[in-house]
């Protein structure tokens, strides 16, 4: 029997258990960089944007060097790739989508979500975004261009939305409060409840 | 390798490698052939073709390439934009 | 305006626009991440930060899974397929360990 046809968990663990017995990986590792990943989550790029919204030098910093905005904020980017922000504006949408695999800002979002990696979103997103958006109930005016950026090479793309109408005067916290990752990633735009 | 400015019109070169034999390519199939403008450059970096296997890799210049949809696929409606991260080694200048 | 009588001969994962997909409803349903999904995703970084294989690496494995079997396999399972592909082809790890590890568990 060839090791593809053992059950896909049966396999993890043999070959765990080989790395282990090489000296290569152990499970600490493996435990411990979970641990580290799992930091990351959509609160992190969301404090970002909120920062962004309120700061004119931190949103220019943001355009410039995400991965030194990031930074700032005490996001951890050691080891990740560069971060690159996109900025939307009344006449520009952006939509992030990696047709060729999965690369998502994992550092300042989290791990991706499932529709993100799904056939289906990584096909449309190129091609039809206004009907990927209708997926969410997102629906743009005509008048607003949209542009989909297809993360194929070695940055990691972000969205910096539009702070939502009747927010004035809100502080940063709870600015951070209405930004989700899909509004990050364009799918939604931040809306106050 | 020409260096490329921002503006520049550019276009992605027509090539299937992985039609060849074992390849891996960050050059989405429905740029190739097809005319964009080159936006902004966004450093250098290893090739990932030679990454993929584990070979000594040169380092390349990495742009960002705006596309129109309807040059990509001439029945779109309405019209967008679709912005791609290309290599050096994949563009000419026209 | 382009001429789309080019041939254009794709590899499957290279998915943007692909005529096929384009009527799927996007899966919008919660999905959490098990065990082994997070797990394999953290041994993919350890690998990584030991320079035993780069996502470069990940990346081709998981375009060499056949097709059907891309399309049928979850996510972190195309990565344990490109993983241990990997691993066996640098000769990191050999069939023979890996079966005798299957076995014995």
């Amino acid at each position: 029997m060839k090791w593809e046809q053992y059950p896909e968990e049966r396999v993890f663990a043999a070959l765990r258990s080989v790395l282990s017995a090489k000296g290569l990986v152990t499970d600490a590792e493996i435990f411990e960089t979970i641990a580290v990943t799992e930091r990351a989550s959509p609160e992190q790029g969301a404090r970002m944007v909120a920062k962004a919204w309120v700061d004119p030098d931190y949103r220019a910093l943001l355009l410039r060097d995400g991965t030194r905005a990031a930074e700032l904020l005490n996001i951890t980017m050691r080891g990740a790739p560069p971060l690159g922000v996109a900025e939307n504006t009344p006449d520009v949408h952006h939509l992030v989508v990696c047709t060729l695999c999965s690369c998502y800002p994992r550092a300042v979002l989290g791990y991706p979500p499932f529709w993100y990696k799904s056939v289906a979103y990584r096909a449309r997103a190129v091609r039809d975004p206004r009907g990927v958006l209708a997926e969410w109930g997102t629906v743009l005016p005509e008048s607003t261009r949209i542009r989909v950026v297809d993360s194929t090479a070695d940055y990691r793309w972000m969205v910096l939305p539009l702070r939502p109408a009747n927010t004035e005067g809100w502080s940063e916290e709870r600015l951070a409060k209405l930004v989700r990752a899909t509004d990050m990633i364009g799918v939604t735009v931040p809306k106050v409840p | 390798m020409p260096t490329l400015e921002p503006g520049a019109k550019v276009r992605v070169r027509l090539d299937w490698p992985e039609a060849r034999g074992p390849a891996h390519i960050r050059t989405p199939h429905y740029v190739r052939g097809r005319e964009g403008t080159l936006v902004r450059s966004l450093g250098e970096f290893r090739n990932p073709e030679d990454l993929a296997f584990a070979r000594p890799a040169p380092v390349l210049p990495l742009y960002h390439v705006l596309f129109s949809a309807k040059d990509l696929w001439p029945d779109t409606r309405p019209e967008h934009d679709v912005l791609v991260e290309l290599y050096g080694s994949w563009l000419e200048a026209l | 305006m382009p001429s789309d009588s080019i041939p254009r001969p794709r590899a499957h994962h290279d998915l943007g626009g692909v005529e096929r997909f384009l009527c799927e409803r996007i899966d919008l349903s919660p999905h959490t991440l098990s065990d082994f999904d997070r797990e394999v995703d953290a041994l993919r970084q350890v690998l990584g930060q030991k320079g035993i294989m780069s996502v470069d690496e990940l990346r081709r494995g998981i375009e060499a899974i056949p097709e059907e079997d891309y399309l049928r396999l979850g996510y972190y399972q195309r990565w344990l397929r490109s993983i241990v592909s990997t691993l066996l082809g640098k000769g990191i790890i050999s069939e023979a360990e890996l079966l005798a590890a299957l076995e014995a568990a």
